[in-house]
C-alpha cells in the first residue's frame, strides 16, 4: 500500500494543482479577478442569501380565489352555450362548489346536456396522454337542472397553470427593479418561492409581487346615486366599489356604482409608461390598448361622451373619469392620486400581466447586507482559528507526521472551495460552520492512522510493516465511521431548507475530501518520507 | 528528511492505559437511564422554547444606528403595540437586539402586519439586520420534517450498524444515540434555550459523531474478538475501549477547539448552533464509551468466528 508509481503521483499532485485553480477565484475580490486572463477559470462559489444579504419570500396561492374565478367563468360560458343553442333556462347561478343552471322546459333536457357537455375538456397533455377532464356535467335533483362541477384534475391543472402564469409575471415584474441573480420557482402545489440576493428594499419587492394588478374598466351608472342605491336597491347588473385612499388622506374613499360587466381589461393592454399630466405635472400612467381592446374601447367611448367612466384595479377605483370625447385610437391615461414612484410601480405591474389570484407570503427570511458581511467576516475568523487550533495539536501530537497530516488538510479545504464552486452550491453561513466541522473530521481520519502505527510500533513491528498496517487497518474505520455521518448528511439535505441544506453539502463533500486528504495525501507524504528515510539508516525512528 | 526535520509528537497517553471503565458501568448506565427519565420529564413539563422555524411569528435583528440599544426602552415602545408576547433580548454586541414576537392570530398577513409595525414603531434609528417571519403552515410543516428527519437519520444509522455488525452493536448505538438526543433535547428544554432547525440540523450532526465513536470502538471490540478467543467479554471490551482512548479523547479535543473556535468567533447568529453541538460531542463521546460498549456486556455476542484468523492480516471487518 505504501508505493506509489510515479503516474500516480502526478496524477494526485495533477488533481490537487486542478482543485487549487478551481478554488482559487473564491480567494480573491470580484474586481481582481475581472483583470484575470481569460484562459483562468474566474468561477466563484455563489454566497448565499445570509450572508450577502437578500431576500427568501415562500408565497402561497389563495386556490380558493382561482375556484371561484372558474366557477364564474363556467357560469358565463353555460348561458353563452344554451343561448347560441336557443335553449332557455330561468336561472344559472354558481351554488357551492357547482355551476347550475336551471332550464324553462325540463323537456329540453336531453339537448341542454349534449350542448353542456361541448364544454368538457381533456385534462393533461400529447405526452402523457389524457388523464380525465376539467368538469363534469351531471343531472341534477330535479327534472331540467344540471350542474358543472369542476373534477380534482381540472382544479390542479388550473392551479398549475396559475403557477406558471404567475412565475412569468412575477419575472416580469422583478426584472423592473433591476438586474439580479433572482430566482422565482415553484414550490409543492400552489407555492411560489422567490430568492433575491443582494435586494436592499425588500418592502417595494413585496408590493411589487403581492397585488393582483387586474385592471378593468367600467360603466358608472350616471342615473342612480350611491345614496339612491343604498337606500332602495342597487340595479340589476351593477356594483358599489370603492375608490382608493388618497395617500395624505385616511379616509378619502369615495363609492361608485358601477356596471358588473367589464369594457376592456388589462389583458388587452400592450403598454403602460409612466408620464406627467401636461397642465397639473402630476404624474399618470399613459398605456395603450392592441386592436381589439381599442375596438371595445372606441365603441363604448364614442356611445357614451359626457359620462364618466370607471378604471379600477384590484376592486378598487382608481379614477373615474368623464368622456370627453370618443377615444378610438386606443390610448389613454389614467391620473390616480400617483406619486412619482407608485405611477413608476403601477406602471410596471400593468405592463406584466396581472396575477391569476391573490399571494400570500407563508414565509419571509431576509438578511441585510451588514449582518451578510458581518458574517463572512466571523465565518472567515472562526474558520482560520478553528485550522490553527487543529493544525497545532495535531503537530503537537504527531510531530513530522502531524504536519503531513495538516498538508492533508489543506488539500481538504482547497477540495471542498473547488467542488463547492463546480458544483455551485451556495455558501451559507451553517455551510461555514460544516466545512469548519469537516476539518474535525478529516483529522479524525489521520488520528485514527497515527494511533494505529504507534500502536503496531509498540508491539515491536518493523516501520514499514507498522505503518503499512496503520493505513490499511484503519482504513476500514474511517469508512465505517464517515458513511454514517453522511447518511446524516444525506437526511439533512433532503430536509434542507436554504441554510440547513448548505451545511448538509459542504458536510457531504467535507467527509468525501477528508478521505482523500488523509488518505491518499497523506499516505503518499509518508511514503515519499521512507524512501528518503530508508537510506539513511538502517533503522528507521518513525517520527509520529 | 523530507520537507520538514523529523520529529516525534507528544505521546499524550501512557501507553497501556487501562482505566476500569466496565467497573462503573452500573453506575453509568443508572445515571444514564436517570438523565434520559429527567430529560422527559422536563421536556414533558416545560416543553421547548420553540424558535420562529417551529412555533410561527417574526424575529426581527436591530443594530441601533448610534449607540446601543436600549432594551427597556425598545420592551416599552413595543410591549404597548398589542402584539402578544413580544420579548427583546441584546445579541451579540451592544448595539444589537433581537425581538421577538409571537404568531398572531388569523391569516398569514396578520404575521406580515405585526413586523410592520414593529418596524414601525422603533423608527429609523435602528436597521433592520434580519427579518423571519414564518406562518402557521409553514410553521407545522417544518416541526414535522424535523421530527421525520432526526428519526429517519436514527433507523439509516441502524441499518448500517445492523448491517456492518452484529444486532448488539446496533442495540448498543441506538440506545447511546436515544440517550445523545434525549439528554441535549432535555438541556435545551431546561435552560430554555431556542430550538430551531439550526438546533435540528446539530442534533444530526450529533448523531453522526457519536455513531462514529461508537463505530470505533466496536470495529476495535470485533477486531479484539477474533484476535483474543479466550479473553473474558467485559475485560475484552474494556480493553478495546482503552485501546481507543487515545483516539476518542484527540478527536475530541480537536472537535471541541474548532468548535469553540466557532462558538467565539462565528458571530451570535450560529451561537446557539454551535452551543448544541459542543455539549452533544461531550455527551457523544461519553455514550459511545459507556452506554454502546457496555450494553454488549449485558447483551453478550457471538464468539465462534468461523473464519477467524485464518488470514490475519486482513483489515478486521472486511468479512462481516
Amino acid at each position: 500500500m505504501l508505493h506509489f508509481d510515479r503516474w500516480k503521483i502526478i496524477a494526485i499532485i495533477g488533481t490537487c494543482l486542478l482543485g487549487l485553480l478551481i478554488a482559487l477565484p473564491n480567494f480573491v475580490s470580484k474586481e481582481s479577478l475581472a483583470g484575470w486572463p481569460d484562459y483562468m477559470p474566474k468561477r466563484q462559489m455563489p454566497l448565499g442569501l445570509d450572508l450577502q444579504g437578500g431576500a427568501h419570500l415562500l408565497y402561497a396561492m389563495d386556490t380558493a380565489e382561482l375556484k371561484k374565478d372558474w366557477l364564474l367563468a363556467l357560469k358565463d360560458d353555460a348561458r353563452k352555450q344554451l343561448r347560441d343553442a336557443k335553449i332557455g333556462f330561468s336561472a344559472i347561478g354558481v351554488q357551492g362548489d357547482v355551476a347550475q343552471v336551471r332550464l324553462v322546459k325540463p323537456e329540453d333536457s336531453d339537448k341542454a346536456l349534449v350542448e353542456l357537455r361541448k364544454l368538457i375538456q381533456p385534462v393533461g397533455n400529447a405526452i402523457l396522454g389524457n388523464s380525465g377532464f376539467n368538469i363534469e356535467v351531471a343531472a341534477g335533483s330535479e327534472p331540467g337542472v344540471f350542474t358543472l362541477k369542476p373534477t380534482s384534475q381540472g382544479i390542479q391543472e388550473r392551479v398549475q397553470s396559475a403557477i406558471g402564469a404567475s412565475i412569468d409575471t412575477i419575472n416580469r415584474r422583478i426584472n423592473g427593479l433591476g438586474t439580479s441573480e433572482s430566482t422565482v420557482v415553484q414550490q409543492g402545489r400552489d407555492r411560489i418561492l422567490i430568492q433575491y440576493p443582494g435586494l436592499t428594499d425588500i418592502e417595494k419587492l413585496k408590493k411589487l409581487v403581492g397585488e393582483t394588478a387586474k385592471l378593468t374598466f367600467h360603466e358608472v351608472n350616471a342615473n342612480t346615486s350611491v345614496e339612491e342605491a343604498k337606500s332602495s336597491h342597487v340595479p340589476l347588473g351593477y356594483k358599489i366599489v370603492q375608490s382608493s385612499e388618497k395617500e395624505d388622506e385616511p379616509g378619502s374613499a369615495r363609492e361608485y356604482l358601477i356596471s358588473e360587466s367589464v369594457i376592456v381589461a388589462g389583458d388587452d393592454l400592450v403598454d403602460a409608461q409612466p408620464s406627467f399630466d401636461q397642465q397639473t405635472n402630476a404624474p399618470i400612467i399613459a398605456f395603450r390598448f392592441n386592436q381589439s381592446g381599442a375596438l371595445k374601447f372606441g365603441e363604448f367611448t364614442s356611445k357614451h361622451v359626457g359620462e364618466p367612466f370607471a378604471a379600477v384595479l384590484d376592486d378598487k377605483v382608481v379614477t373615474a373619469p368623464r368622456i370627453i370625447s370618443a377615444i378610438r385610437d386606443g390610448s389613454g391615461q389614467i391620473t390616480g392620486n400617483f406619486t412619482v414612484e407608485s405611477a413608476n410601480d403601477l406602471a410596471i405591474k400593468l405592463r406584466s400581466g396581472s396575477l391569476p389570484a391573490k399571494l400570500t407570503i407563508k414565509e419571509e427570511r431576509s438578511v441585510g447586507p451588514s449582518l451578510g458581511a458581518d458574517s463572512i467576516a466571523s465565518g472567515k475568523t472562526a474558520g482560520i482559528v478553528g485550522l490553527l487550533a487543529t493544525a497545532i495539536l495535531t503537530v503537537l501530537a504527531y510531530g513530522t507526521f502531524g504536519v503531513y497530516a495538516v498538508i492533508g488538510l489543506l488539500v481538504h479545504g482547497i477540495m471542498v472551495a473547488a467542488l463547492m464552486t463546480l458544483v455551485g452550491t451556495t455558501l451559507t453561513l451553517p455551510g461555514i460552520a460544516g466545512f469548519v466541522l469537516t476539518i474535525a473530521m478529516a483529522v479524525d481520519a489521520n488520528v485514527l492512522i497515527y494511533e494505529r502505527i504507534r500502536e503496531e510500533l509498540r508491539a515491536k513491528k518493523s516501520p514499514i510493516a507498522a505503518i503499512d498496517a496503520g493505513f490499511n487497518r484503519a482504513f476500514v474505520t474511517i469508512v465505517d465511521s464517515q458513511l454514517t455521518t453522511l447518511a446524516a448528511a444525506i437526511i439533512m439535505f433532503w430536509l434542507g431548507s436554504g441554510p440547513i441544506r448548505g451545511f448538509a453539502v459542504t458536510l457531504t463533500l467535507g467527509i468525501l475530501t477528508s478521505v482523500f486528504a488523509a488518505v491518499t495525501i497523506t499516505r503518499l507524504l509518508v511514503s515519499l518520507w521512507l524512501k528518503d528515510a530508508k537510506p539513511r539508516s538502517r533503522t528507521i525512528n518513525v517520527p509520529v | 528528511m523530507f520537507l520538514v526535520p523529523d520529529f516525534k509528537g507528544i505521546d499524550f497517553f501512557p501507553h497501556n492505559t487501562r482505566l476500569p471503565f466496565m467497573r462503573f458501568k452500573t453506575l453509568c448506565f443508572g445515571l444514564s437511564l436517570l438523565f434520559m427519565a429527567l430529560s422527559l420529564g422536563i421536556i414533558a413539563v416545560q416543553g421547548f422554547n420553540y424558535g420562529v422555524d417551529f412555533k410561527g411569528g417574526s424575529l426581527i435583528e436591530v443594530r441601533a444606528k448610534s449607540g446601543t440599544a436600549d432594551i427597556t426602552a425598545m420592551r416599552q415602545t413595543l410591549g404597548g403595540l398589542g402584539l402578544g408576547d413580544v420579548q427583546i433580548q441584546s445579541f451579540g454586541t451592544p448595539a444589537d437586539a433581537l425581538i421577538r414576537v409571537e404568531q398572531q392570530a388569523g391569516s398569514d398577513d396578520e404575521q406580515q402586519a405585526a413586523m410592520k409595525k414593529v418596524i414601525e414603531a422603533l423608527g429609523a434609528d435602528f436597521e433592520q439586520r434580519r427579518i423571519e417571519v414564518v406562518g402557521p403552515a409553514v410553521s407545522s410543516e417544518l416541526r414535522r420534517t424535523g421530527l421525520i428527519a432526526v428519526l429517519a437519520s436514527i433507523l439509516a444509522i441502524i441499518l448500517y450498524v445492523w448491517f456492518r455488525f452484529e444486532w448488539q452493536f446496533a442495540a448498543g448505538v441506538v440506545i447511546a444515540l436515544a440517550h445523545d438526543v434525549l439528554v441535549t433535547a432535555g438541556v435545551f428544554s431546561l435552560f430554555n434555550l431556542e430550538f430551531d432547525l439550526s438546533t435540528v440540523a446539530a442534533l444530526l450532526t450529533i448523531l453522526g459523531y457519536s455513531v462514529n465513536d461508537s463505530v470505533v470502538v466496536a470495529d476495535r471490540i470485533r477486531e479484539n474478538l477474533r484476535k483474543y478467543k479466550k479473553m473474558d467479554l467485559t475485560e475484552l471490551l474494556n480493553l478495546s475501549i482503552n485501546e481507543t482512548l487515545s483516539r476518542t479523547v484527540l478527536t475530541g479535543v480537536t472537535t471541541i477547539a474548532v468548535l469553540l473556535a466557532l462558538y467565539f468567533l462565528g458571530g451570535a447568529v450560529i451561537r446557539n448552533f454551535t452551543f448544541a453541538m459542543l455539549f452533544g460531542v461531550l455527551i457523544g463521546t461519553y455514550s459511545s464509551i459507556f452506554i454502546a460498549a457496555p450494553i454488549l456486556d449485558y447483551l453478550g455476542i457471538k464468539r465462534d468466528w468461523s473464519d477467524a484468523g485464518t488470514k490475519p492480516g486482513r483489515p478486521a471487518g472486511a468479512k462481516a
